[in-house]
């Protein structure tokens, strides 16, 4: 029987191993370091702000694995030779494969900043980040103030989930507004208000210079690049983006660039070795997406077509239309299709923001033949397949305004906002 | 993995303690209890009107005010900050003292009201004659151990309704449900059985009925006593016979057809109504197994069973023998259950066989079996209905189902096993409205896409332990017996994933393999095959 072995038991390698059970007979085994069973990486902040525990966030009992016969085993892979089909352990221990799918995910970005490696200093990524966080930062006594650098979606979680705790924290950002390589102008802006209402000391257009330890090695401040100033504070998270945590194939003659680089089948340059998942890295990004995606929903689109290829019936890595969410304290975000920061030069946008400051739309689309290009909504749901059809028929942005209302998901009795979003779309002024 | 759990039950903190307003408001609250228990040891209130109302007013104000304190600084949004580090919230110890003090107190209420000073002929004393001034102002009668259970439960439900009002104020939806639930309290269950008890008089006498609690709730809605007393009260008697019957066949029907069992569970009922309002901090504890899923389909659906035998006994026991004075016989009522069970059962598996998973054909099966064998048997063997005496039945069912399941472990163990315990493994009613819902509604849960990250708050926070995750990540519409419709999965989604929704009966369960999102010729070739 074919052995299919998949290293990491993240979301991208649980859907392949889920899919290749039901596809077929083969045996399976998922080797992870960080964890006995498949948990949601998503709800760490979760189990940090007390909401859920650790149980809750894994979305399969213990009993599902071995009734469906997909072997679990804790260990650290150390290297992979592809010639022999076999993996080491870090205990030794070797395992042999027939065909191998490398899903091992990020670990978090590092900018060789003088002090990164103290104690007190991390990511939050692995749930080994989160148990050092508890530790780091049990609570407002030991933990005095955090300091946040790198303004992604991981630094905003982090300054949520340190405020739940009443800890005061400092959250660097180098870009001149929150997160605005994604987001427009507007909405950058809207978000930097957001965050200081929930009393983040959000600093802006700031570097991180140095971490400064004490006498044991404890971090103990910071200092800031563009004013020298020293921020005292006794836990600092680095979430300045993430890496695939691709270092131990670095002999193993798989290709890596940041990642293990795949073909559009998520093959590798080794014959039955495949990669899929953050760590996955494309010779040539597609159409407007990244050639590394380090995106939950693209992690496990990647293992349902990884499954289907294992299984015989060879697939190409072809995802439909773009899309994303997250939250922000307290205002969800969605995006379809594609809205850039910085709008291309045939596109325009529509911006449209509501008085209290929590909710707004941004509509992209051609400026010639304005055509509907990609949305992003604050604090107002949208349903993903209306969109998604609205994108594949090519619809103007006149009928997406005027249909708004067939797209809302927000619950029942909600207030609907289609009549002032329509209104101050025909309000704009015309562009000549 | 056992270690880090401990680790973080153990040093995890609840972020602050209470502030200042809030222990001002539990000081207030609790001096209102005080009161209660100064009555119930006997204390003599000289003016126990005016005490009465100082006593329910802290209670309210006290919770109320707490309340205050505790969101009126907060963003509006879900705020389940350090739910699982608090003791109240994770089991801890307060969780088992409010737990067992609830439990002894129902005990009391239920077992030896005299405790609590119910005196039958004569006067009453302590907590119950504490009450009699606002009995006697609403009703005209003394006070007896329900009157106390009925104010304070209804006090319950405004201040903590209050309270849920408040930490939800974000989301429409859950504020206009409990502004609902409040006022069918208040309205229906309180004050209004009050009122109509004050229209009795020697010659017109109506039993105490709550108009929103319908048979098999009120399981005792059919008995003797209550029947004669309708028919004795002349038209308007009759007339709530008739709404009784009425809203058993046509009204509950016609609305779970429209709009779920929500409509009854989460919008009117007075269990659903404490285990909403009070019962919130508590809905995460619920038991989300796939075992705890099977044991409560068939208790819940063995209640039912029992509660139809044990009300077609007790009407049976009262029934006549004889045609010629009143055409609803022993034997007509009889063969009319038995007729119209299997018609119903048979027009179940006529159109919706395909849609109940094995176990539940089995078991409609046997229950159908059970229930005709003892029918019949009744007819061969002749004597007593159903092997046991009417009276027997029913009052096995008061006591474990009506007493002990609802009453005592339903409210009593909320701080342990979660709010809708009773709901969930017990309530007859629920079931009956499950079933409907599952089989005809136009209810159900939308997931949207392929959004879901498989966090599991939505799991986590449904009080009814249904494992919404399991569906959200299969983008597969919910379409289950238990939901209550509550709308908390939806609100605690961080994605936006769920939607509770009226729609048509076509497609209503549509599961797909590969997900919105992904390759559009793999998703159709998958989810077409």
């Amino acid at each position: 029987m074919e052995h299919i072995v998949i290293i990491g038991n993240g979301i991208s390698g649980i859907t392949a191993a889920r899919h290749i059970r039901k596809l077929s007979d083969k045996k399976i085994t998922i080797i992870s370091a960080e964890s006995d069973h498949f948990f949601s990486r998503t709800a760490l902040m979760y189990i940090y702000m007390g909401h859920m525990q650790y149980e809750h966030t894994k979305p399969y009992e213990d009993y599902f694995w071995k009734k469906n016969r997909i072997d679990l085993k804790r260990g650290f892979v150390k290297t992979v030779s592809p010639e022999d089909k076999v993996l080491t352990l870090s205990d030794g221990e070797q395992i042999n494969f027939d065909k191998l799918i490398i899903a091992v995910g990020s670990k978090s970005n590092m900018f060789g900043w003088p002090g990164q490696d103290l104690d007190g200093v991390q990511g939050l990524y692995s749930l080994q980040d989160l148990e050092a966080l508890e530790k780091n930062a049990p609570n407002n006594k030991i933990c005095e103030r955090a300091v946040i650098v790198g303004g992604g979606l991981i630094g905003i979680e982090l300054a949520e989930m340190l405020s739940t705790r009443q800890i005061p924290v400092t959250f660097l950002v180098r870009e001149e507004s929150f997160w605005n390589v994604v987001l427009p102008q507007g909405e950058s802006e809207m978000l930097n208000r957001h965050i200081k209402s929930h009393h983040i000391d959000l600093r802006l257009s700031t570097n991180l210079k140095k971490i400064l330890p004490d006498k044991n090695g404890r971090a103990r401040a910071v200092v800031i690049e563009e004013t020298g100033e020293e921020l005292p504070c006794n836990v600092v998270g680095l979430t300045a983006g993430v890496t695939p945590n691709v270092d131990f194939l670095k002999d193993s003659g798989i290709e890596l660039g940041r990642g293990v680089k795949v073909n559009r089948f998520l093959e590798t340059n080794k014959k039955d070795i495949y990669a899929i998942g953050d760590c996955a890295e494309q010779h040539e990004a597609i159409g407007n997406r990244r050639p590394i995606e380090a995106v939950w929903y693209t992690g496990r689109m990647m293992g349902e077509v990884v499954a289907q290829t294992i299984c015989g019936n060879k697939r190409e890595y072809k995802p439909g239309h773009w899309f994303n969410s997250a939250k922000f304290f307290d205002i969800e975000y969605q995006t379809y299709g594609w809205v850039f920061a910085k709008p291309k030069e045939y596109e325009a946008h529509f911006h449209w923001k509501h008085e209290d400051d929590t909710k707004c739309i941004t509509v992209a689309y051609h400026k010639e033949t304005e055509e509907f290009l990609g949305i992003n909504t604050f604090g107002i749901r949208m349903k993903h397949e209306v969109l998604d059809r609205w994108l594949s028929e090519k619809k103007s942005i006149d009928y997406i305004i005027k249909h708004l209302k067939e797209a809302n998901f927000d619950p029942e009795f909600y207030s609907g906002f289609e009549k002032e979003i329509l209104s101050t779309y025909n309000n704009q002024p015309v562009n000549v | 993995m056992s270690t880090v759990q401990r680790n973080m039950s153990l040093t995890g903190e609840p972020p602050k303690s209470i502030n200042t307003q809030q222990k001002l408001a539990t000081f207030l609250g609790v001096f209102g209890l005080f009161l209660l228990v100064l009555a119930a040891v006997n204390l003599n209130f000289p003016n126990k009107g005016v005490w009465l109302g100082i006593a329910l007013i802290s209670i309210l104000g006290g919770v109320v005010w707490f309340a205050k304190g505790a969101y009126q600084n907060k963003q509006e949004g879900i705020k389940n900050d350090g739910v699982w580090f608090k003791s109240i919230t994770s089991r801890g110890y307060l969780a088992w003292i409010t737990g067992i003090s609830l439990t002894g107190f129902y005990i009391v209420l239920y077992f030896f009201p005299q405790f609590l000073g119910l005196v039958q002929e004569g006067d009453n004393k302590g907590l119950i004659a504490f009450f009699d001034p606002l009995s006697k102002l609403l009703s005209g009668n003394p006070a007896s151990q329900w009157f106390v259970y009925g104010t304070l439960y209804t006090i319950a439900i405004l201040s903590f309704g209050t309270k849920f009002i408040w930490k939800y104020r974000h989301n429409r939806y859950e504020r206009i449900r409990t502004i609902s639930v409040m006022f069918f309290q208040t309205a229906f269950a309180f004050l209004i059985p009050e009122f109509m008890a004050r229209l009795n008089s020697d010659t017109f006498s109506l039993p105490y009925y709550d108009l929103k609690n319908i048979w098999p709730l009120n399981y005792y809605n059919f008995e003797q006593y209550r029947v004669d007393s309708f028919i004795s009260a002349g038209d308007v008697g009759l007339a709530l016979l008739l709404f009784g019957i009425a809203s058993i066949f046509i009204i509950t029907p016609i609305l779970t057809y429209k709009y779920g069992k929500r409509w009854y569970c989460s919008w009117v009922c007075g269990c659903g109504g404490l285990a909403e309002t009070a019962g919130d901090p508590f809905r995460h504890l619920s038991d989300k197994s796939m075992n705890a899923w099977k044991i409560e389909r068939w208790v819940v659906h063995s209640v039912l069973v029992f509660v139809v035998v044990m009300t077609t006994a007790v009407v049976h026991s009262y029934l006549g023998d004889d045609a010629s004075k009143y055409w609803l016989t022993k034997d007509v009522f009889l063969i009319g259950v038995g007729v119209f069970l299997t018609l119903l059962f048979a027009a179940i598996w006529f159109f919706k066989r395909k849609e109940l998973e094995k176990d539940a054909r089995y078991g409609a099966f046997g229950y159908l079996v059970i229930v005709l064998v003892l029918i019949g048997m009744h007819f061969t063997a002749g004597k007593t209905l159903f092997l046991f005496e009417a009276e027997t039945l029913r009052q096995s069912y008061g006591f474990l189902i009506g007493a002990i399941f609802s009453g005592v472990i339903g409210t009593g163990f909320y701080p342990i096993f979660g709010n809708r315990v009773w709901c969930r493994f017990g309530c007859p009613m629920a079931a009956i409205l499950g079933l409907q819902q599952r089989l005809f509604s136009k209810f159900r849960i939308t997931t949207n896409g392929g959004q879901c990250i498989s966090c599991g708050n939505c799991s986590t926070y449904c009080e009814m332990g249904i494992d919404v995750r399991a569906y959200a990540q299969k983008g597969e519409n919910i379409v289950r017996a238990s939901c209550v419709g509550c709308g908390i999965c939806s609100a605690v989604c961080p994605r936006g994933v769920l939607k509770l929704e009226n729609g048509p009966l076509a497609n209503r369960i549509e599961g797909n393999e590969i997900l919105l999102g992904n390759d559009v010729d793999l998703m159709q070739y998958v989810n077409n095959r």
